[in-house]
């Protein structure tokens, strides 16, 4: 267990093994995508209210949980950061946050595109779209706090302990939120996801929630890697591995 | 560490830390008045943008009242811990044998006492001049006691995160104002509470624990993110 985790901390181990990993994973997302969509966006049947428009939640809900999964993922990084300072979880972090942030804008950009034709609205100051909005600045600000510092490490401790606050806020916020949205919205909109959904939609949307964590994953590992070619440009085991690629 | 002086105890260092930095306020006056100037000038923008009518002003009033309040919390909050990382005292304190974040903790109050307190023990005039009910006002007081409690503990860990970083300031808002929603959320409601004669009680029992644990958890996290800006 440990000698797992001490080898994850190493630098040309996790690179070599982060190749092996996405060869793996990328050739799986693409099928879970394409086979997510294709039974999503064809085969699975029309709603009974909402007819094809709903077709957007194999997109909508996929993006919003592994945003809310990406802030967790990033939390853990910073306190694996910050307790043992470990630059590969610094990596993690700093690779995490944009990948967080565009699926959290890719989940509010397409409910608002679902809003239009079933809310009437593009836009509701519902309690799960303005904690959706919240994330966004959650990240934004990790983002925008890595890229201010000079110095990485301090950059990435920062970062550690802005996330690891949130972290803490994010249950407050949410809660918050909640109780303001039932304090001051008619009740008359509601997600009509509340009724349970019908399995025929439900295996489609757990396949792609499956395939954007494996979006998320590849993208992660992707980013994680270009920074550590970045940051090992000069040392001898990259210049190995290019020669023997 | 020269030994030849006993250490003092935490609580005389504590006092020391906040007595030098309430010092260090008193001096330069202008710090504590421009919040309330900024203040009262936003308050005026209000009416003159929304136009004069007394029944809209006042159902607005909780809202307008408190985003103000955030928006000056905010302002300070950037020179907090400002001075003393340029003069290198900040660097003192964090060689000092006391836990930072009890000294950390001495500032915030210190500047909580020039800032947030007087701008709760003067809200009254500002609720006033919106049209806010009576029964608003004693609970705008309290919720504006409890909730800068909070702000400004998050705008020093925002302050401590972002003061070695050059044109902090927008991105110190970047990172504070999705934090304070739920005090913001907490205040304007038990306001709004009062005024309809409703239950502003449980709210502000929310806020004063939301106080409570921003007391506790953050001069830590504060303590933390001044190291990291002084190793940087």
């Amino acid at each position: 267990m440990w000698t797992i985790i001490h080898k994850m901390g190493s630098p040309p181990w996790f690179f070599r093994f982060s190749g092996a990993l996405v060869r793996w994973l990328l050739p799986l997302t693409i099928c879970l995508l394409l086979a997510g969509a294709f039974w999503g966006l064809l085969v699975a049947p029309p709603d009974f209210r909402q007819g094809n428009s709903y077709r957007i939640i194999y997109i909508h809900v996929p993006a919003a949980v592994v945003a809310l999964a990406g802030y967790y993922v990033m939390a853990l990084a910073g306190a694996v950061s910050l307790i043992w300072r470990i630059k590969m979880a610094d990596i993690t972090m700093r690779a995490v946050a944009p990948v967080g942030a565009v699926l959290t804008a890719i989940a509010l950009l397409t409910g608002a595109i679902w809003g239009k034709p079933t809310w009437g609205a593009w836009w509701v100051w519902d309690a799960r779209i303005t904690s959706m909005l919240i994330l966004l600045f959650l990240y934004l600000g990790v983002v925008a706090l890595f890229e201010a510092y000079e110095n990485k490490t301090a950059a990435a401790r920062a970062c550690a302990v802005l996330t690891l606050v949130g972290t803490v806020n994010i249950p407050i916020i949410y809660k918050s939120v909640d109780w303001w949205y039932s304090l001051h919205q008619p009740a008359s909109i509601k997600f009509t996801g509340e009724s349970a959904i019908d399995s025929s939609m439900l295996y489609p949307l757990l396949v792609m929630i499956l395939a954007f964590y494996c979006v998320f994953a590849v993208t992660v590992l992707l980013n994680m890697r270009a920074e550590l070619v970045w940051t090992h440009r000069e040392s001898g085991w990259l210049k190995q591995w290019v020669g023997g690629a | 560490m020269p030994s030849d002086r006993p250490l003092l105890s935490l609580r005389v260092a504590f006092a020391r830390q906040f007595y030098r930095h309430a010092r260090a306020l008193l001096a330069s006056p202008s710090d504590v008045a421009n919040p309330l100037i900024f203040f009262f000038m936003v308050i005026t923008l209000f009416p003159l943008g929304l136009g004069p009518n007394p029944d809209r002003l006042a159902t607005m009033a909780p809202g307008i009242l408190w985003v103000v309040a955030l928006l000056a919390s905010l302002m300070v909050s950037a020179k907090l811990f400002a001075s003393d990382f340029e003069d290198g005292s900040l660097e003192q304190l964090a060689l000092a044998p006391y836990p930072l974040a009890l000294t950390a903790l001495a500032e915030v109050a210190a500047h909580w006492l020039a800032t947030g307190f007087i701008l709760a023990l003067v809200s009254p005039l500002f609720g006033v001049m919106l049209g806010l009910p009576w029964d608003g006002l004693p609970v705008l007081v309290a919720s504006l006691f409890l909730g800068t409690v909070c702000l400004t503990l998050i705008g020093a860990l925002g302050s401590a995160l972002t003061v070695n970083v050059r044109r902090g300031g927008l991105l110190l808002s970047l990172l504070i104002i999705p934090l304070n929603v739920p005090v913001l959320i907490f205040g304007t409601t038990a306001v709004r509470e009062a005024v309809i004669g409703g239950n502003p009680e449980s709210w502000l029992a929310l806020m004063g624990g939301l106080a409570l644990g921003s007391l506790v958890v953050l001069p830590i996290a504060v303590a933390a993110a001044l190291r990291v800006s002084l190793d940087s």
